[in-house]
């Protein structure tokens, strides 16, 4: 037995979170999400590329690295430790991962094939499927599509658009075409951004095996979930980071704060909440390749639970730094909007654990 | 037990009402974009907020006690009054009075401790809301530790010439005063050592730069002193007790953070929201987890709003003790308050995460605001960390931490 990530793992996973540090700190992340005129942000995205981060879940026949959904979970921790303003989880864990369940042999070697090369860049919108709100609904019909998708995953740098409709039927358009209107949407978390999209009879090439099954859809969410979680895992364990250091330096009445038990409870407490989680996420993202029966409620856990936990850190590391923790001077509100943001893409806590007691028959 | 404040409220509630009826759905040109706690809401008012006040003082539905002279009402000091314009206000949504830190803590300080000039020259711009205060209090090594507070005062031919920094200062940007410790007496014991200055922002060598926080808003400043020079008079009460006359205020801030009336407002208003939004064409208040966690929230502030009403009464009735429900307040009042600002974000998914001037944004962004705000507020005046030492060693009597020396 052996329960963690492998060396190739944390290799991988370290030269992300080094790219993030050296080229990424906080007056980087500062600009990017305060001016939207700057390029450094582009800068940060070909870095990652660079890295190979595009091609993870992509077959060695298509070009990709073909690596496994834990080695994928190792890199959004990396990425939610830095808040690297990249949309990770949407163009290149998703949608990979649709395509490889649900796309035909010729859609496969189109797609996976242009994503590996970064040539084919795609926005996903599944909010409709997972519940649907202020009326978001499109329609496929006939090899088009009408009407309109909310909370889209990185429309905004991409080339093609992945959509789903309430029942699962996954197709792809392309983000120029006629008849397609993106609208950006301003999160509290601006280090991704997120679109409402608006269609009017688009063409689209529906993949072919999700107007059979499920499949597709429900891996490709599972997928999404884990890494989001796992992005709130890396979150949550910088914050930790920070406030234990930060406390260890601070000084109020005569003694640095980390000496006062108030202080070394949150941050114990904290550690208690978040320690478990490595081994539910790792745990989640094995079973999504190798325990395949297990897998689709392993990621509602692994999903709403982090949900819960880094909330609460999020918190707590903030209340630690004191009136320094609101101000944007030492920028924990970065994380605390990210993993904020995160809480509900994909589904609010409340709705995953709907799921995950459906999952068993309950 | 007896509820009923007495058949003579009868007709000053009534009155109340009717006052309400006619002012509904009153609305200020000078509304923020986003709309904060209430009483903070009219931070940087302007003249139609200043009218409003106006009118309230007139009617004796604020400044009730504070005598005319100094611009107030006039009228004898009535608890109950108060609570029931609070509470109809608070029904009817009419705008209640402006608060912050002018209003709630200089005023009450100057009228307990001020001199006859002093009152007479700022309770009324005061109360008007012509004449904004910040409060001076925390630097950068003085927090949670206030009474370390370095900013040094020195006596220098009749002006207090001032020197240091103050940090978190809200609302120094739009204001016109600050009061302010300062250190000045450097050879006295910490606590001895301060005095409690009221400087004019104008003056020559006071820099007021704005900190932008986590909501965007540039809500507090740092602000620094170079040579600060004002009259002497502009001291409350004597040299070296200003830690004295803070206190006498800091009770009065920790009150206002955490207004129960509002919170059974904005619980309100949620409520109606749980009403009009849907996910997949349900109703999120027809959705079980949301209904048991709404109702979950409404008991705490139905409880927190009871548990002031036993607080005011224990200021009515010499026989009631009620010091732990008082001292609570802050601690329970913040954190309940940042609980049911999350909570509504929660039920509203990824639109609720929107934020600024995005499409789809609900109640102009209220709601993502006034998550993080409190959790601002939880941290300000006074931490829950440091809440929680007071209610154990003053409220129950607990020992205090042993020092420890050079940690
Ligand atoms: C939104 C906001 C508005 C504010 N407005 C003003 C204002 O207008 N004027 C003004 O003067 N100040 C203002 N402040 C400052 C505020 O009063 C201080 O931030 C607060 O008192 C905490 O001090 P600190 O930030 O130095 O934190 P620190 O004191 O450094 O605290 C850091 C951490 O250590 C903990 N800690 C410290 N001492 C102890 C102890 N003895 N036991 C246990 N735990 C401890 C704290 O709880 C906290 O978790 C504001 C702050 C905020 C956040």
């Amino acid at each position: 037995m052996y329960f963690g990530l492998s060396e190739d793992q944390k290799f991988f996973q370290e030269n992300v979170s080094k790219f993030l540090d050296d080229q990424c700190g906080l007056d980087c992340i500062r600009t990017i999400t305060e001016d939207s005129q700057s390029n450094l942000q582009e800068h940060i995205q070909n870095g990652l590329v660079n890295l190979g981060i595009n091609s993870l879940l992509i077959p060695e026949e298509y070009g990709g690295l073909g690596l496994d959904m834990l080695f994928t979970a190792a890199v959004s921790q990396s990425l939610g430790g830095g808040v690297a303003p990249f949309s990770f989880t949407g163009p290149y864990v998703m949608a990979p991962i649709a395509i490889v369940y649900g796309g035909s042999e010729g859609q496969k070697e189109k797609y996976l094939k242009g994503m590996s090369q970064n040539t084919i860049r795609m926005g996903v919108g599944f909010s409709e499927y997972i519940g649907a709100r202020d009326g978001a609904e499109i329609k496929i019909k006939n090899n088009k599509v009408s009407g309109k998708a909310l909370f889209v995953l990185d429309a905004k740098n991409s080339t093609h658009l992945m959509l789903s409709n309430k029942e699962g039927v996954i197709g792809i358009v392309t983000s120029d075409a006629d008849g397609v209107d993106i609208i950006d949407l301003t999160a509290v978390d601006k280090t991704r951004n997120f679109s409402e999209i608006y269609l009017n009879n688009v063409d689209i090439d529906v993949l072919g095996l999700t107007q059979e099954n499920n499949n597709a859809i429900t891996k490709s969410i599972d997928a999404g979930r884990i890494s989001i979680a796992a992005d709130s895992l890396g979150a949550s364990q910088r914050l930790i980071d920070k406030a234990v250091e930060y406390s260890k330096e601070r000084k109020q009445f005569g003694r640095v704060i980390g000496s006062f038990q108030a202080v070394k409870h949150m941050c114990a407490e904290m550690v208690s909440d978040l320690e478990p989680c490595y081994s539910l996420v790792w745990h989640a993202a094995h079973c999504f390749t190798y325990m395949q029966e297990e897998s689709r409620l392993m990621s509602c856990h692994a999903k709403s639970h982090l949900s819960e936990v880094s909330k609460l850190i999020s918190k707590k590391a903030t209340e630690v730094h004191g009136g320094m923790g609101f101000t944007d001077l030492m920028g924990v509100h970065y994380w605390f909007k990210r993993i904020g943001v995160n809480r509900h893409i994909l589904g609010a806590p409340e709705l995953v654990r709907e799921e995950a007691a459906k999952i068993q028959n309950f | 037990m007896n509820l009923n404040y007495g058949s003579e409220y009868d007709s000053f509630r009534k009155e109340v009402k009717d006052f309400c009826k006619e002012w509904k759905g009153i609305n200020f040109k000078d509304q923020a974009k986003i709309p904060i706690a209430q009483n903070h809401e009219s931070y940087g008012a302007t003249l139609t907020r200043s009218e409003w006040q106006s009118i309230l003082i007139e009617k004796g539905y604020f400044a009730r006690s504070v005598p005319k002279e100094y611009g107030g009402f006039g009228g004898e000091s009535d608890v109950i009054k108060n609570r029931i314009i609070a509470s109809e206000f608070a029904s009817e949504k009419i705008p209640p009075a402006m608060g912050g830190q002018g209003i709630d803590m200089l005023v009450p300080t100057l009228l307990e401790l001020g001199t006859e000039e002093q009152k007479m020259q700022y309770i009324k711009p005061t109360l008007h809301g012509e004449m904004i205060w910040c409060q001076g209090y925390s630097e950068p090594n003085a927090g949670s530790d206030l009474a370390s507070l370095q900013t040094k005062g020195e006596l220098i031919n009749d002006n207090w010439v001032i020197n240091g920094q103050k940090i978190w200062t809200s609302t120094a940007q739009y204001s016109q005063m600050m009061f302010c410790l300062v250190r000045t007496e450097p050879e006295a014991q910490k606590h001895a050592g301060i005095s409690y200055l009221l400087i004019p922002m104008e003056t020559p060598g006071l820099e007021v730069r704005p900190l932008v926080d986590m909501t965007l808003k540039a809500g507090f400043n740092e602000v620094f002193f170079t040579d600060v020079t004002i009259p002497k008079e502009n001291i409350v009460g004597k040299r070296g007790e200003g830690w004295a006359v803070a206190n006498a205020t800091l009770g009065h801030e920790r009150g206002s953070l955490a207004n129960p009336n509002a919170m059974m407002n904005r619980l309100n208003e949620l409520i109606s929201r749980m009403k009009e939004e849907n996910i997949d064409g349900v109703r999120l208040i027809d959705i079980p987890v949301y209904r048991d966690k709404l109702i979950t929230i409404q008991s705490k502030v139905t409880a927190f709003q009871s548990n002031s009403l036993r607080v005011l009464s224990s200021k009515l009735n010499k026989n009631q003790d009620s010091k732990l429900a008082g001292m609570i307040q802050k601690l329970v009042g913040t954190e309940l308050r940042h609980e049911l600002e999350g909570f509504a974000v929660d039920i509203m998914g990824e639109m609720g995460t929107l934020y600024e001037d995005s499409p789809h944004l609900r109640d102009g962004g209220s709601w993502q605001f006034l998550y993080m705000y409190y959790l601002g507020l939880i941290i300000g005046g006074g931490t829950s960390q440091i809440q929680k030492n007071i209610i154990s060693e003053r409220g129950l009597g607990m020992p205090r931490e042993p020092k420890v020396q050079g940690v």
